[in-house]
Order: structure tokens, then C-alpha cells, then sequence
């Protein structure tokens, strides 16, 4: 088999441009077998229209990428046969039930009639849908949806599986839901997953990630590297007087706070080592202190400096648009 | 003056169909809004058991992960077998589709009915008196235009078949298609046939009603019609696949949709022979296609009944091209050749589309 022990996927200089807008910028990674490899930004970072090149339903503009060892361009077919796809929207025929769904994927797909139906109640079982294979998809709620969507891209056995926005739309038991397929997925598969989220906390799941933003990757390690990356610790004091706790804050430790969440904010390495400190040293009274480590969200804001909720809409809900506007 | 009238009414007609199809597409769309919040007030409850679920199994060991034997499947090289296999399934959805809608079927049937029973009855009423005490025999008005009305049920079915494409491109199901490994051709001809099936379908009920119309049920005449309806349906839904390739929304389509079948429609002969015809709504005729699919429906079906030579003559005149009689092998020749012609355009803008 072609492609096996190299990289899942591959990618090199890859740009796309829309017009003179270019929304990837000569991108470069690789994800290893069987990672599960996340991709994070804002909407409009460049994260769909990345996953459409790599899923062959956009052509680079310039660069070149391969899937499961084909190239996306010239080997279109071969690329389509080794990867399952769950889109940022539906993709089902609500009239027909979850089994007809799978059924119609499986003849697209050419997977052989012998096969299916033990592979069809193994993916219906691992989502849970066995019981409502009969039902009309119309019928079903947006998890169950969602479910039955990863149901059918692990149908033909692909070794790569994309997720687009697996979880958005959702509500958080949905969502964590949805997070257990997909670890139990990747043991029972063998599988590589690629998916991209704007959900901070989803990021955590993966083996690593990158982090995209205006149609660059600005990052890319696995959760912890990149929040030690951060360094810094988050501190928050409660005083009686916040003015003078930062005046205290920047004489005596040289340190620049501002009052955030209604406390004193400022960032200090090994935070909690230096609580005993700040108690002996700031010369007033603390009434509350709480230390938090940094997460993917300071991470985020360290690299592009906006937190992704802020970059979000700004950024480009047009180029979503524009996206929805080409396929 | 009397045709001009008729002409009117029927064009208010169409464009009370035009807003009753979007009516329906607006209701669908909401029936569907309906289900997915019903269906995400239950998710929440779902989601807590589908919770628990997960973290049986896991509880219940590290036998799930790596044990569970996985039916791998391999996926075939690309091959005219594959192929073949897509076509059906694409197909066989259409069936399911329309099989699952019967208010589809239902609505579809008020249209001709109307025309055969009601407006049929009420102008042989002018036919007769128009007429005089001098005929005997005469060709019943509903017994003419059934041809026309069936071709008109497929015609207005295969065009609703085809504008499922936008439909899919709204849901997002033609995605699903179109990341498939099989050819755009695949899914092109799929549609093409099954929109044609439908149509055919929904032509038989009609012919079900051919008694009313003093047609005999001889089983010949029927499977004759049927597949002359086909041909018919699978150019018209090829026409409208070709333009679903380019448009992308629902009232667009429909609207053009609208503009296209009307006067089609009407310079057909569905509603009145070709003969004697003043010469631009004459040559106007010959230049439309679909009165190479109507013209073979109502000879079919004049061949079978009891006529006088003359009376055949003046209501089944054939189509002329400048005198010279077209035979019903030349029309369903030319309807076969439009509608592979307009489906190799469509696959040829779906595969651009990419």
C-alpha cells in the first residue's frame, strides 16, 4: 500500500487565492499516522479553505499537499478513496433514514456488498445509531446527526478522516460526546483524524496542533509545549484599593498589572512560587489570590495578540461567505 | 381571440403554480427548521445517555480499543462497475425520494387534472355548439389534449426532479456527492434517468385517468405512452439539470424555470393541432423542442381509437416542416439526441465546477 508509514499528510508551500485575496499563505506541515492533529483559528483564518484543498475540492493555487501518500491534484481519485469527511454542515438527505444514508455513501463509494453490512453495524454501533438506523435522518437531533455524518465518513475504512468544525452547533454533553468517538475512533481505527476548531478547550484533546491565523500557521506543537511556550502564569489579587496595588505591583516587583474580571491581573513566571512573595512584599493587604496556568487561549493571544473570540467575525465572515458562495 | 383569452388564463394559471412551488419549497424548509429544533431540544437528553454510553465501555475495559475485530473495507479502483453502481444509487434515491412524498404526487395531480376535466369539458362545450347541429362524430376536447396533459405532468415533474440538484446544493447532500470517488458523469446520468423515472411515474397516474377521457385502457397504447413519456421526461429533466448546474438557488430556478416551460408549453400542440397555423406561431412550433415529444404521445394515441380519416386529419395533423410530414421515428430521434446533447453539457459544467 502506498503511503504507509509516511506521513498522512503532507504539506508544502500550499496557497490559495481567491481573487487578490489570499486566503492561505504558503502554508508547510505534516501529520504523522494515526495523530490526531487539530486545527485552530478564528473563522476565516484560512482552516476551511485549507481542509478543501486537502480534500481536493479546492485546487491550491500554488504549493502541493499530500493525503495518505496521493497528491491532491493529480492523484484526485486516490486521495478521494482514503479519506472520510465530516463537513462544518450537514451533509445528509434528511428524507431518507440514517441506513439509507449509509447505504448511498457505500455505493458512491463502491465498497464492496459483502462487506457492508457487518461494516454498517459496526460504525452505526460505535456512534450509537444501531436503534435508529430506521429512522428518518429529518428526525433525528443535531448530535445524532453529527454522529451519524462520522458514522459514514469511517464507512469505507479511510485512513485519514477529516472533521470540520466536528463540534460547532452543538450543546457541551454533545460536544463531549462527540470528543469520546473520536478517541475511541482512533484506537479502534487506526485512524489519522484532521480536524480544525475555533473551541479553545477541544484543542486540548489533540496530539498536537497548529494554530492559523490570516491564512498562516503561526504555531504548531503538541497543547503542553505550546502553553509552556507561554510561560507565564496568570495572577489575579482582590484588594481594597486596586490603584495602589498596581502602583505597589510595578515599584516594587517591576511588574505591569491592570485591573481585569475586577481584580488586578498580571502575568509573573511560576506564579505560585511567587504568592509568598507578593504576601511579604506588596505592603498592603490581600484579600483573595488566584494563579492559573496558562491556556490555549493565551496561547493564542501570545501569537496573534487578540483572543480567538475577538479575531473571530472581524477577521472574515466574508470569506466564510465567499466559501459557502463556491461549493 | 377566444385562444388569447385561453392563453391568459393559463399564464395566470402557471404563475399561481409558481407561487404555490415556492409556497411548498418555503414549507419544506420549515417543516425541516422544525424537526432539527425539536430535534435539539430532545439532543440534550440524548447527549447525557449518549455520555453514559461512552463511558461504559470504557469503564468496561481496554478490550473496545484495540480488540474490536474492524471490518475493514476496501475500496475499489475506479472502474465503469463503480460507476454503474453510483448511477443506481443516485437513481434509486430519486425514487425513495419521490416514493416518500406523496404530497409531491397528490399536487402534482390537481394541475392536469383540472385541465382535462375541467377546462376540458367546459371548451367542448364551445366545441360542440361552435359546431353546430352539422357533425356527428366529433373528437372530444378531452380526448385531445390528454396527450398534451401528460406530457405536461412529466414535463412540470421532471423539471421539479431536476431542480432537486439545487435543493442538495442548499442541504449540502450534493457535497456528499460530489467528494465521492466516482465520476461526475456517474451522478450526472443518475440524476438524468431517475428525474425521468419520477416523471414517468407520476405520467402513469395520469394515464390511469385515460378512461375519462375516452381513451381506451389497451395495454399496448399504455406501455407506448409510457415510453414515449420517458424519452420525453429525460430530455426535459436533462434541460433541467443543465440549468441546476449554474444556478444556485431554489426561486431562481424555479422562476426560470417558469419563464422557459410556459411558452414551451404553449407552442407545443399540447392544446391545439399544428395545422393551419398562421406562419410565425407556425415556424415558432417547429423550433420548440418539446413539440417533438408531445406530437408522438397524441398520434400514439389517435392510432387507437375509431376515427374517420378526416376527423384524424384535423386533430392529429402530425408536424409539418415546410409540408413534408415528420415521422414519429425522426421526433423521437430528435427528443433522444436533445436530451443526451443537454445532459453531456451538464456533466461538462459539473465537472468545470470542481
Amino acid at each position: 500500500m502506498p503511503g504507509d508509514g509516511e506521513a498522512a499528510v503532507e504539506v508544502a508551500g500550499l496557497v490559495r487565492r481567491f481573487g487578490a485575496v489570499e486566503a492561505v499563505r504558503g502554508i508547510e506541515f505534516a501529520v504523522r499516522p494515526g495523530e490526531i492533529f487539530g486545527f485552530l483559528g478564528p473563522n476565516g483564518a484560512g482552516k476551511s479553505t485549507t481542509i478543501n484543498m486537502l480534500c481536493t475540492l479546492l485546487r491550491p493555487s500554488a504549493g502541493a499537499a499530500r493525503v495518505a501518500g496521493f497528491d491532491v491534484v493529480r492523484e484526485r481519485d486516490e486521495v478521494r478513496r482514503n479519506i472520510g469527511l465530516v463537513f462544518q454542515d450537514p451533509t445528509l438527505d434528511g428524507y431518507l433514514t440514517g441506513e439509507q444514508n449509509l447505504r448511498f455513501h457505500a455505493e458512491l463509494y463502491g465498497v464492496p456488498r459483502s462487506a457492508l453490512p457487518e461494516r454498517m453495524r459496526q460504525v452505526l454501533e460505535m456512534v450509537r445509531l444501531w436503534d435508529k438506523r430506521g429512522d428518518r435522518v429529518q428526525t433525528y437531533s443535531g448530535g445524532m446527526k453529527r454522529r451519524l455524518e462520522i458514522a459514514r465518513g469511517l464507512l469505507h475504512s479511510p485512513r485519514v478522516l477529516f472533521l470540520d468544525e466536528p463540534t460547532v452547533g452543538l450543546d457541551p454533553q454533545t460536544r463531549a460526546s462527540i470528543w469520546e468517538y473520536i478517541r475511541e475512533l482512533r484506537a479502534a481505527e487506526q485512524i489519522t483524524i484532521f480536524m480544525t476548531t475555533h473551541y479553545m478547550d477541544e484543542a486540548e484533546y489533540c496530539d498536537r496542533i497548529a494554530i492559523m491565523d490570516s491564512g498562516s500557521i503561526v504555531a504548531l506543537d503538541t497543547p503542553e509545549a505550546l502553553k509552556a511556550g507561554v510561560g507565564k502564569d496568570r495572577v489575579q489579587i482582590r484588594t481594597d484599593d486596586d490603584q495602589a496595588a498596581i502602583a505597589a505591583l510595578a515599584e516594587r516587583f517591576d511588574l505591569a498589572a491592570t485591573v481585569a474580571e475586577g481584580a488586578v491581573t498580571f502575568s509573573v513566571e511560576s506564579g505560585e512560587a511567587f504568592v509568598p512573595r507578593l504576601f511579604a512584599e506588596l505592603g498592603m493587604p490581600i484579600r483573595s489570590v488566584s494563579v492559573s496556568r496558562p491556556s490555549l487561549d493565551d496561547v493564542f493571544m501570545s501569537f496573534t495578540g487578540t483572543t480567538i473570540r475577538d479575531a473571530e467575525g472581524s477577521a472574515s465572515d466574508w470569506m466564510r461567505m465567499a466559501m459557502r458562495g463556491r461549493r | 381571440m377566444k385562444r388569447a383569452d385561453d392563453a391568459v388564463e393559463r399564464a395566470g394559471d402557471a404563475a399561481e403554480r409558481d407561487g404555490d412551488a415556492t409556497e411548498r419549497a418555503g414549507e419544506a424548509a420549515g417543516r425541516d427548521d422544525g424537526a432539527e429544533r425539536a430535534g435539539s431540544a430532545a439532543g440534550g437528553h440524548d447527549a447525557v445517555k449518549g455520555a453514559d454510553a461512552v463511558t461504559a465501555t470504557e469503564r468496561d475495559g481496554a478490550r473496545a480499543p484495540q480488540a474490536g475485530p474492524v471490518a475493514r473495507v476496501a475500496v475499489p479502483e475506479r472502474s465503469l462497475a463503480h460507476d454503474l453502481r453510483a448511477v443506481k444509487i443516485v437513481l434509486h434515491r430519486e425514487l425513495i425520494r419521490y416514493w416518500r412524498d406523496r404530497m409531491r404526487m397528490v399536487s402534482g395531480l390537481v394541475q392536469p387534472v383540472l385541465w382535462l376535466l375541467v377546462m376540458g369539458t367546459g371548451l367542448s362545450n364551445l366545441m360542440t355548439a361552435g359546431r353546430g347541429a352539422s357533425g356527428g362524430a366529433h373528437v372530444d376536447l378531452k380526448t385531445f389534449i390528454f396527450p398534451g396533459v401528460c406530457a405536461m405532468t412529466v414535463m412540470f415533474t421532471a423539471m421539479f426532479s431536476a431542480g432537486s440538484i439545487v435543493w442538495d446544493r442548499e442541504f449540502g447532500f450534493l457535497r456528499e456527492m460530489l467528494v465521492a470517488p466516482v465520476s461526475r458523469s456517474s451522478i450526472v446520468v443518475g440524476k438524468c434517468v431517475g428525474g425521468a423515472a419520477v416523471a414517468t411515474l407520476q405520467g402513469a397516474v395520469i394515464l390511469a385517468l385515460a378512461g375519462l377521457a375516452g381513451i381506451p385502457y389497451d395495454p399496448v397504447l399504455l406501455l407506448e405512452l409510457l415510453g414515449l413519456m420517458f424519452l420525453g421526461a429525460f430530455a426535459l429533466t436533462g434541460f433541467g439539470v443543465m440549468m441546476a448546474a449554474r444556478i444556485k438557488s431554489m426561486q431562481s430556478f424555479f422562476g426560470l424555470m417558469q419563464m422557459a416551460m410556459m411558452p414551451m408549453m404553449f407552442l407545443s400542440g399540447a392544446l391545439y393541432p399544428l395545422a393551419g397555423l398562421p406562419v410565425w406561431l407556425a415556424v415558432l412550433t417547429r423550433f420548440n423542442p418539446l413539440t417533438y415529444a408531445v406530437d408522438p404521445l397524441r398520434q400514439a394515441v389517435f392510432s387507437h381509437l375509431t376515427l374517420t380519416p378526416e376527423l384524424r386529419r384535423t386533430f392529429d395533423p402530425g408536424v409539418t416542416w415546410g409540408g413534408w410530414r415528420v415521422p414519429v421515428g425522426l421526433e423521437i430521434v430528435l427528443v433522444v439526441l436533445m436530451g443526451l446533447a443537454l445532459m453531456g453539457v451538464a456533466i461538462m459544467e459539473f465537472r468545470r465546477s470542481e
